[in-house]
C-alpha cells in the first residue's frame, strides 16, 4: 500500500517541516498573531450564543448548552479546516510536485495536522470555558481522544477524495462550500437533538432525532458532549438496540478513510502532469 | 537510415565494452512517455460534461519520448542535450520520478537528488537557515544529514552573515546563490541538474566552474541538461543528444556537441544554400582558419582578439567586398558579417588570395560558426556553410553587450 511510505523517515521529516512552516507563517504579520486562532472561533461563538441561545432560546432544556455549542463549533471547524485545506493542498503545492518527487500524501496530511494543532489550542479554551461554567469533569472525558481520532480519520478520508478530485475539477471549491454549509445545519451543533424531537411532531420527531445520529459528525459531536459536558445529551449508543446500526457512523468513517486513500493513491502519480 | 542505425549500434557496443567494468548508477530501459494535450482543457465540470455529451475526448495524444534506453555509470559527468521540445526535460522528470513513464523502467543505485529548478519550495517569509532545512527536507534529507552539510552550504554561498535574515530581504542574486549551494553541496549519490549553471555574478560563476571541474576529477556522478556545448565539452565525459524524443547519438561529448551544433546547420543549409549559384561562381574557397597571435585556435577567451584567414582562388576578377564572412551564433542568429559594408572594395585579380580579417572580439560566450557567402549586391549565395566552428569560453553574463566588433581587412598581406 502506497500510504505506508508516509512512515519512512524522509516523509516524516518533510511532513514535520511543512507543518512547522505552516504554523510559523499562519499569522505572520498580523498584530495579534496566534491569539487569532483562539479569538476567531470565540467571536463566532459569541454571535451564535447571542442569536441561538439568548434570542431563540435553543437548548434551554440541556444543561450547559452554551458549552456544548462551543465544543460543537470547535469540532465542526476542525472538520471544515481539514477538508478545505486538504482539497486545495495538492493544487497549492502543484509547483513543488512539478519539480521534485515526494509522497503526495504528505500535503493532505500536513493540512490535517495544521488543523489538528489549531483544534488542540481551541479545545483548551473549551475546557476552560466548561470549568468556568461549572461542568463537572469526570474520567469519562478521556474518551474524547478516540473521538478526536475518529473525527481526524473521517476528515482525512474526505480530504483525500477532495484533494485528488480538485486537481481536475476546480468546480469542487464552491460545491464543497455549499455542502459544508448544508452539513452545518444538518448536524446538531447550533440546536440540541431534543429540538428535532419536539419540533417535528410526535410521528417523525423521535425517529428523526435518532436517525440524525447516524451522521458520523453528529455521532462524534453528541458523544463528545455526552462524555465531557452532560450525560443528558443523547448518543447513538443509547438510541438503537441493533449493534450493526450503532456502528454505522464508525463504518462510514472507516470507509471514507480507506476509499479516500485508495482513490488518492490511484490518482497521485499523475498529479505532477495535471496541476 | 539503416546506415545510421548500424553505426549507432556499433558505437553503443563499443561504449559498453569500454564501460562494462564500471558500476551502473542509473539505468533507463525502454522508457516511453506521451501526454494527453487537452484540446479544450476539461478543467471544469461544464467542459467535461459537454465533452461527455458530444462524445468528444477533449484531448489529443502527444508522444514525447520513444523507447529511451541508456545507462549512466558511477563517476560519469553525463550531459543531455537537445533542442527545445525534444523531450529532454520530460526525460529528466522521469529520471527524477516526478513523472511516471507510460512504459519502461528507471532504476538507480544510491540517492538521486534532482534540481529541475533551484530553490524549490523556498519561502520568502522564512530565514535563510529555515529555508535550507525546508529545501533539504523536500529533497529527501533528514535533519541530521542537513546538519552535516549546513556549514558547507553557507560557506559556499558566502552568506554567513545573512542566514538569520528572512529570504525576502535577500537580493535575487543571494537567493540564487543559496539555492545553488544547496544543490551542489547536497550529499546525494547522483546529482541531476537542469540548466542551472549560469547564475550569480562572475566570481560566483568561477566558483561553480571550479566546483564542476573538481566534481569531474572526484568522479561524482552528475547528470547535466544544458544548451551550452561549451559546458558539454568542458565537463562531460559522456553525453547524449536527444532529437524528437529519441536518442540521436550517445557517447563522446565532443561528437555530441558537434552533432548538436550541426543539427542547427541542417535546417539553415536547406534554406540558404544554392549549389547552382556556387557553380556559376568564379570564387572557390580553399581554406579558412581562425588564429590567435598566429596560432590556430578553436577555443577563444573572452575579449581575446582573433584573425579569420580565408584562402580563395578566382578565375574572374571580383570585388573583395563580395566575399562575405558571416559569424553565426549557436541559435543560428547572425552575430556579425565581415567585412563592414562601408569598407573600400578592392578588386581581386584571377589567382589565389589570402584575406585576413582581424576582429576585435566582443562576442558573448557560446558556440559560433562561420559561413562563407558570396554577395555582390545583386546576387547572394552560400559558398560554404559552417566552413569553420569555434567556441567562446566563459559564462553567460546578463546584459552582455552585442556589439559589432571593429575589424580590419588585410588582402594578400596588404
Amino acid at each position: 500500500m502506497q500510504i505506508f511510505e508516509i512512515f519512512t523517515e524522509k516523509n516524516r521529516v518533510l511532513l514535520k517541516a511543512m507543518v512547522a512552516t505552516d504554523f510559523k507563517l499562519r499569522y505572520q504579520q498580523s498584530f495579534l498573531g496566534y491569539i487569532w486562532s483562539v479569538l476567531k472561533p470565540l467571536l463566532l461563538f459569541s454571535v451564535m450564543y447571542l442569536v441561538f441561545i439568548r434570542f431563540l432560546k435553543f437548548g434551554a432544556d440541556v444543561p450547559h448548552f452554551s458549552v456544548g455549542l462551543l465544543l460543537g463549533i470547535t469540532m465542526w471547524n476542525f472538520f471544515v479546516e481539514t477538508t478545505s485545506g486538504a482539497m486545495s493542498s495538492v493544487v497549492v503545492h502543484g509547483d513543488l510536485m512539478r519539480k521534485i518527487n515526494f509522497s503526495k500524501f504528505v500535503v493532505v496530511i500536513s493540512a490535517g495536522m495544521s488543523a489538528l494543532i489549531n483544534f488542540g489550542i481551541n479545545f483548551i479554551v473549551v475546557i476552560i470555558f466548561a470549568l468556568i461554567n461549572g461542568v463537572q469533569p469526570s474520567w469519562w472525558g478521556l474518551l474524547i481522544f478516540p473521538l478526536v481520532i475518529e473525527l481526524f480519520v473521517l476528515s482525512l478520508g474526505v480530504g483525500f477524495y477532495l484533494g485528488a478530485l480538485y486537481v481536475t475539477f476546480r468546480d469542487l471549491s464552491p460545491i464543497w462550500e455549499v455542502v459544508i454549509q448544508a452539513g452545518f445545519y444538518a448536524t446538531p451543533i447550533i440546536y440540541p437533538v431534543s429540538l428535532v424531537a419536539t419540533n417535528l411532531g410526535p410521528h417523525y420527531g423521535p425517529l428523526l432525532s435518532r436517525l440524525i445520529l447516524l451522521n458520523p459528525l453528529a455521532q462524534i459531536v453528541q458523544d463528545a458532549r455526552h462524555i465531557l459536558i452532560a450525560p443528558q445529551n443523547p448518543i447513538i449508543w443509547e438510541s438503537f438496540s441493533n449493534p450493526l446500526i450503532k456502528l454505522i457512523p464508525v463504518i462510514i468513517c472507516v470507509l471514507f478513510f480507506v476509499g479516500g486513500i485508495t482513490y488518492f493513491s490511484s490518482k497521485s502519480n499523475k498529479f505532477a502532469e495535471l496541476v | 537510415m539503416s546506415m545510421t542505425s548500424i553505426s549507432r549500434s556499433a558505437k553503443n557496443s563499443e561504449d559498453l565494452q569500454k564501460d562494462s567494468d564500471r558500476k551502473i548508477a542509473l539505468r533507463v530501459r525502454d522508457v516511453s512517455k506521451s501526454f494527453k494535450l487537452p484540446v479544450d482543457r476539461a478543467n471544469s465540470l461544464k467542459v467535461s460534461l459537454l465533452n461527455l455529451l458530444h462524445e468528444r475526448t477533449g484531448y489529443r495524444i502527444q508522444q514525447v519520448l520513444k523507447d529511451i534506453s541508456f545507462d549512466v555509470y558511477e563517476g560519469d559527468f553525463f550531459g543531455i542535450v537537445g533542442k527545445n521540445g525534444s523531450g529532454k526535460s520530460t526525460l529528466l522528470k522521469i529520471i527524477s520520478q516526478i513523472y511516471a513513464p507510460d512504459s519502461g523502467t528507471v532504476s538507480e543505485t544510491g540517492k538521486l537528488v534532482p534540481f529541475i529548478e533551484l530553490g524549490v519550495g523556498f519561502n520568502p517569509e522564512l530565514t535563510g537557515r529555515e529555508n535550507v532545512y525546508l529545501n533539504g527536507a523536500m529533497l529527501g534529507f533528514t535533519n541530521e544529514e542537513i546538519d552535516a552539510m549546513y556549514d558547507d552550504i553557507v560557506e559556499f554561498a558566502e552568506l554567513q552573515d545573512f542566514m538569520e535574515q528572512k529570504l525576502k530581504n535577500y537580493s535575487s542574486g543571494m537567493q540564487v546563490r543559496l539555492a545553488f549551494s544547496v544543490a551542489i553541496k547536497s550529499q546525494g549519490d547522483i546529482l541531476v541538474l537542469d540548466e542551472v549553471l549560469a547564475v550569480g555574478d562572475e566570481a560566483f560563476q568561477k566558483k561553480c566552474q571550479d566546483y564542476f571541474f573538481e566534481a569531474k576529477r572526484n568522479k561524482k556522478t552528475i547528470i547535466l541538461v544544458t544548451h551550452s556545448m561549451g559546458d558539454v565539452r568542458r565537463y562531460c565525459n559522456r553525453a547524449m543528444f536527444i532529437q524528437d524524443g529519441k536518442i540521436a547519438k550517445i557517447g563522446d561529448p565532443e561528437k555530441i556537441a558537434d552533432a548538436y551544433s550541426n543539427s542547427f546547420l541542417g535546417t539553415s543549409k536547406s534554406d540558404n544554400e544554392h549549389p547552382e549559384g556556387a557553380k556559376e561562381s568564379s570564387l572557390i574557397l580553399d581554406g579558412i582558419k581562425l588564429t590567435v597571435n598566429g596560432a590556430e585556435q578553436q577555443y577563444i577567451e573572452k575579449y581575446e582578439d582573433f584573425d579569420i584567414a580565408v584562402n580563395i582562388h578566382n578565375t574572374e576578377p571580383v570585388e573583395s567586398t563580395a566575399l562575405r564572412v558571416d559569424v553565426v551564433d549557436g541559435r543560428g542568429w547572425l552575430a556579425f558579417s565581415l567585412p563592414d559594408r562601408d569598407s573600400k572594395p578592392h578588386v581581386l585579380q584571377p589567382g589565389s588570395h589570402t584575406i585576413v580579417y582581424s576582429v576585435k572580439n566582443t562576442l558573448a560566450f557560446g558556440d559560433f560558426h562561420v559561413d562563407i557567402v558570396f554577395d555582390n549586391g545583386t546576387k547572394r549565395f552560400v559558398i560554404k556553410a559552417a566552413a569553420y566552428q569555434f567556441h567562446m569560453r566563459g559564462y553567460a553574463v546578463s546584459a552582455m553587450p552585442l556589439m559589432i566588433p571593429h575589424t580590419e581587412v588585410t588582402i594578400d598581406g596588404n
